[in-house]
């Protein structure tokens, strides 16, 4: 049986403001958002000195519910950027219209090694294709791991800006993503990948394109083929199949890395 | 240690200690917190002048709390004594009040009718108290704290806790 006295004397826990006031206080509350226009609406792009750690989706919500987000999910306070580097909004703005994530720093240590490949990968795929989870686990040396790619890929603390949008489902198929599937679709279509064609071209089976007189084959999407003109496009439903007809790999986009030749 | 890096660490690890004990003196959540932040702003400022000798050589948590008894204690200072505001029920058995429907607000009496019983009592008793029940630190760490001996710390908190047994009806602690 309990005494009373000493159970009404007990520590208790402080209250979740006592540690965010004193770090505010002390001025070691490092990390700053900006509120950013983006083809989902506005986000809120979190970093640390210039490098960003999370950018999370304001939807319909004020902005204090996203920076409780942030602090549930990251384990941190952040405040707003009253006095932001201009250098860095301009190149997360334009990181966000789809220029290359290398303009920016980012601050992934509270990733895995794992995810951080997946991620470092997902960052080379350029603006306007895409490539199969399959591909992402290939190139960075774990072709058995699909799944725990896409879930890599889910938990990406930095969407938009490390374009996990631009990695689909190797059936063809648009896959999941962070923000729902409808916004994985529009993001896409902004930056003039059309989902609908990707699901015809897998509803076919089609898996990759060849171009006879290149010697190559490469992702439907890839630069090189669409540059090579419908005419020269081949569809092929299998890295076999375009093997059997003599065609390379596109160095460019490296359709079936890891399936031999 | 590196302060910027260890500090919110710091901060995490102690707060409940530091809250606790401030609501045990205070009565009052509000003020309680005051008093935190206020103790580990003192703390952060401390530790920058400290040399990585002393920093490493730290006992954080007697160190805290008499940092946070200091805080208190200059806090009821300056504010005046503040008054009780529930009512003491006296072992005399008293009608006590109905407990209010609120968890919060029950909790919220008792600390604050903890509070003004335990100012009744010597201050020597009242630190012991707060700083062993209230706040968890060890004897060793109390009489660290309050640079008292161990022997003399045990027998501050039996008497002290004798006291506050006769001066709180326990059917109001449990309310």
């Amino acid at each position: 049986m309990t005494d009373p006295l000493l159970d009404a004397l007990r520590p208790v826990p402080a209250p979740a403001t006592l540690l965010p006031t004193v770090l505010r206080r002390v001025g070691l509350a490092p990390d700053r958002y900006l509120v950013r226009p983006s083809p989902v609406g506005d986000v809120v792009v979190v970093h640390d000195r210039g490098a960003v750690s999370a950018c999370l989706v304001v939807a319909d919500r004020a902005i204090e519910d996203v920076v409780v987000e942030f602090a549930r999910r990251f384990g941190r306070t952040c405040l707003p950027d009253e006095d932001p580097d201009q250098a860095l909004v301009a190149r997360v703005d334009r990181v966000l219209a789809g220029e290359p994530c290398d303009a920016l720093h980012f601050d992934l240590s509270g990733v895995s090694a794992f995810q951080r490949a997946v991620l470092a990968k997902t960052a080379e795929i350029p603006l306007g294709e895409v490539r199969p989870y399959g591909w992402i686990a290939a190139e960075i040396g774990r072709p058995g791991a699909v799944r725990a790619v896409g879930t890599a890929l889910g938990r990406n603390p930095v969407p938009l800006l490390i374009p996990c949008h631009r990695v689909v489902r190797t059936d063809g198929r648009i896959g999941d993503y962070a923000f729902g599937t409808p916004a994985k679709r529009a993001v896409l279509r902004v930056e003039g990948v059309d989902p609908d064609e990707l699901e015809r071209l897998a509803a076919r089976g089609v898996r990759y394109v060849g171009d006879e007189a290149a010697g190559t084959f490469c992702h439907p999407t890839c630069a090189t083929a669409r540059a090579g003109g419908d005419d020269r496009r081949l569809p092929l439903r299998s890295a076999a199949a375009a093997l059997e007809r003599g065609l390379r790999p596109c160095p460019r986009c490296r359709p079936a890395a890891g399936a031999a030749a | 240690m590196d302060l910027e890096r260890d500090f919110p660490d710091l901060v995490r690890s102690h707060q409940d200690l530091v809250y606790s004990i401030a609501l045990r003196l205070t009565g009052h959540p509000a003020d309680a917190e005051d008093a935190a932040q206020e103790t580990f702003v003192r703390a952060y400022r401390s530790l920058r002048g400290f040399d990585r000798a002393r920093r490493a050589s730290l006992q954080a948590r007697p160190w805290l709390a008499a940092i946070v008894l200091n805080t208190c204690r200059n806090r009821a200072r300056a504010a005046g004594r503040r008054p009780s505001h529930a009512p003491l029920a006296m072992a005399d058995g008293a009608a006590t009040e109905a407990p209010s429907p609120a968890d919060a607000a029950a909790e919220q009496e008792t600390a604050m009718e903890l509070a003004a019983a335990l100012r009744r009592l010597p201050e020597v008793q009242r630190r012991s108290i707060v700083l062993h029940h209230g706040g968890g630190l060890t004897y060793p760490e109390v009489a660290a704290a309050l640079g008292r001996a161990e022997g003399t710390v045990k027998a501050d908190v039996h008497r002290g806790l004798a006291t506050l047994r006769s001066l709180l009806d326990p059917r109001e602690l449990l309310a």
